[in-house]
């Protein structure tokens, strides 16, 4: 019987494994995508604690909704500052940005 | 009579500190019109002084007369402005008046040509009229302030010649040792207002008759009693009165002979309830006075420069005042006040017209047959030295013979005998100076001729006056003094002819010895001076006071600056360059973990996220609403 717990443990495993993408990756793109997954992993927490806990309201799929939207849109900036320091760089490798630092 | 002039007597003191604002804002390129307007404005304070001590004296004013005004309130202390009129203060302000009024005009002569002519006369004007004012006082908050201006006014005119540097050092001198005594004026006056809660002269008498705290009363006199220490050039404080002399000589005349000096005595004239209250504190200021007569006279002795000899001669008449303060002889004091402002300002003023006249030259040995080449300033210097010493019936041997016989007939014996010693080295060391300078076989002093009439005029008035100011407290016309300038409780002495014989003889006694020594030359000085010669190094070098002080100086003021100069590098610049490297150390340490690497920060925050996670669940939710 697959119930709330399930969806939790899930969301968290997909949390997990974000942020050792975001936090290991040295390519740019894989960090974004591992931004995703985290957001995603939320995504499930809202809808699946929608369905179990507030049964009568939508209030969870709709954060979800919005949490996709913006998600885009983040997607959309983040991919475009890669491709423009790409082409300064010739590199998405996080460990060539490091010039602000002391 | 004349009641009206009381109620112009504010004018006595605005109008001197007018003529300094004219002179200083407008006048000064004109040095005669500033002269003019100084001399002026000192005339009219004069004119009015005299209608003043007219209606007090011969109109027979009975309770005092006084004005008052708020100046200053704030809770605690309330100081107004005001005026008091009594016997006290119109002997004051004639003498103030009438003395500046003539050191004035003779200055017109003294300081001829001198470059700094116009600022001369306006610091006449602002000593004149501090002066006026510290005398008018009513209470001691404004007794205070005028206290300060005149030694202000002292300052600027001891440093008069700038340019020289032992004026500079005289002057910071003379400011940094009265700065002493007044700190303990304040603090007593202090004192008085948290304790009595006025500073009112009238007020104050009515409080402290009825108050018994005698330690409070002691402390008190003895915290006041500072203030005259230092202006009236007491010992331990006198150091600074004879290197004054290095002021213009009209100023010494004026300010470190006759008057400034002389507020010392007028203080505890006029706060002689409070000293009066206590008979220790009116033996601690016999012991200061006798002490100081004694002791600057044996300076007197030895000293060869005119203008010191006169300034030692200063010290011991101000002891003997302020010995006849302590002995309860307030009137007596201040008859000798009076008659000394007279002599002595004419001693110096003599003493000025001989140093104008030999070129700037001081030493009495240099001087020689004076009296062919200046006959009015030597006669006029021989009646104010005769006045001095204390020759009947000039002014001095009323004054004297008063305190002397006050003392004697007091029962005490030991000042009386002190008193009658110093009134033979008086009358000694006055005459070896007229002997050696005046009358002398030294060739010096041919260049010399007398000088113009503005100088010797007040010389004359003067001579006239310490002949004949001392009659109005003699028996001749029926001791006229002692019965406005008094105090409750006064007692007055039958002349005693014992005593004045005594001082009549001692004085001529003085001069026979002077004359012996120095004129017929009897005995050899130069062999006295080789006989003695531990005696005459110790009085020539005036008991190595300075010297001590130096001393004193370098070893506790120089080592506690040390000390504290240790401190303030080591310590406090310790402290505050180790907080300022603690913080610039943590920066350098901390800044490398600013790697640039964005996954480095998103760490930090995971590990943030986590600790404040794990303190929720660990302390529960309330910790964080």
């Amino acid at each position: 019987m697959i119930g709330l717990q399930q969806y939790l443990l899930l969301a968290t495993i997909l949390f997990a494994v974000g942020i050792y993408g975001v936090l290991s990756k040295r390519n740019a793109v894989a960090v974004l995508m591992s931004v995703e997954l985290m957001l995603n992993s939320v995504n499930l927490n809202f809808v699946a604690i929608n369905r179990y806990v507030v049964t009568d309201q939508a209030v969870g799929q709709l954060f979800a909704l919005m949490v996709i939207v913006v998600a885009a849109a983040e997607v959309a900036v983040g991919l475009a500052l890669i491709i423009s320091i790409f082409r300064q760089r010739k590199s998405v490798n996080l460990n060539d940005f490091n010039l602000l630092k002391w | 009579m004349f009641a009206w002039s009381l109620e112009l007597a504010w004018l006595i003191v605005l109008l001197p500190f007018a003529a300094f604002a004219l002179i200083g804002l407008f006048l000064h390129r004109w040095p005669r019109l500033s002269a003019s307007v100084s001399i002026l404005a000192i005339g009219l304070s004069f004119a009015l002084s005299v209608l003043v001590a007219a209606h007090v004296f011969l109109g027979g004013m009975q309770e005092t007369f006084e004005i008052s005004m708020r100046w200053l309130a704030m809770p605690g202390l309330n100081v107004d402005m005001g005026l008091l009129i009594d016997g006290l203060t119109a002997v004051m302000l004639i003498v103030v008046t009438l003395v500046a009024l003539l050191v004035q005009v003779y200055s017109l002569g003294y300081m001829h040509g001198d470059p700094g002519f116009s600022s001369y006369y306006a610091y006449q004007s602002v000593f004149a009229g501090s002066m006026l004012g510290l005398v008018l006082a009513n209470n001691f908050g404004q007794l205070f302030v005028f206290w300060e201006l005149v030694g202000l006014a002292s300052y600027l005119l001891i440093g008069f010649w700038f340019g020289r540097h032992s004026a500079k050092n005289a002057a910071v001198k003379a400011f940094v040792t009265n700065r002493v005594g007044d700190f303990g004026l304040l603090l007593g006056i202090l004192f008085l207002q948290i304790i009595f809660g006025t500073l009112n002269f009238n007020g104050l008498a009515g409080e402290i008759a009825g108050y018994t705290n005698t330690a409070v009363l002691i402390a008190i006199s003895i915290l006041l009693l500072a203030g005259p220490i230092g202006k009236s050039a007491q010992f331990p404080l006198h150091v600074w009165l004879p290197d004054a002399m290095e002021g213009p000589t009209p100023v010494s005349a004026l300010i470190h002979a006759a008057t400034m000096v002389a507020a010392g005595v007028y203080l505890i004239a006029r706060a002689f309830f409070i000293f009066s209250s206590t008979p220790e504190a009116m033996t601690l200021i016999a012991v200061i006075g006798g002490f100081t007569a004694l002791f600057a006279a044996t300076i007197a002795l030895v000293q060869n420069d005119i203008k010191r000899i006169l300034a030692y001669s200063t010290l011991s008449q101000l002891g003997y005042m302020v010995m006849a303060m302590g002995i309860g002889a307030m009137t007596a004091g201040m008859f000798h006040l009076m008659t000394h402002a007279f002599f002595k300002s004419l001693l110096f003023l003599g003493a000025g017209s001989v140093i104008h006249a030999m070129a700037d030259e001081q030493d009495i040995w240099k001087m020689g047959r004076l009296k062919d080449k200046m006959p009015i300033t030597t006669w006029t210097f021989v009646i104010g030295a005769l006045a001095l010493a204390g020759i009947p019936p000039l002014s001095g041997f009323w004054s004297k013979d008063e305190i002397l016989l006050s003392a004697f007939a007091g029962g005490h014996i030991v000042l009386y005998l002190l008193g009658t010693l110093v009134a033979f080295m008086t009358a000694f060391y006055m005459f070896r100076l007229i002997f050696v300078a005046f009358f002398g076989t030294n060739k010096g002093g041919e260049e010399a001729h007398e000088s113009s009439a503005v100088m010797t005029v007040p010389l004359i008035i003067l001579a006239v006056l310490a002949v004949v100011a001392g009659f109005v407290g003699s028996p001749v016309m029926n001791y006229a003094f002692g019965h406005f300038v008094t105090y409750p409780g006064a007692v007055h002495y039958e002349p005693n002819t014992v005593v004045m014989v005594i001082s009549g003889l001692v004085a001529i006694a003085g001069i026979v010895l002077a004359w012996a020594i120095y004129q017929k030359q009897l005995i050899s000085h130069l062999a006295l001076r080789q006989r003695f010669k531990v005696i005459y190094d110790l009085l020539y070098h005036k008991y190595y006071i300075d010297e001590i002080y130096q001393w004193l100086g370098e070893r506790f003021v120089y080592g506690t600056a040390k000390v504290l100069f240790w401190f303030d590098i080591y310590v406090v610049n310790g402290i505050v360059n180790g907080i300022a490297a603690l913080t610039g150390g943590a920066g350098r340490v901390l800044r490398y973990t600013e790697t640039g690497q964005v996954q480095t920060y998103a760490a930090y925050m995971l590990v943030g996220v986590i600790v404040i996670v794990g303190l929720v669940m660990i302390a529960g939710f309330t910790l964080l609403i």
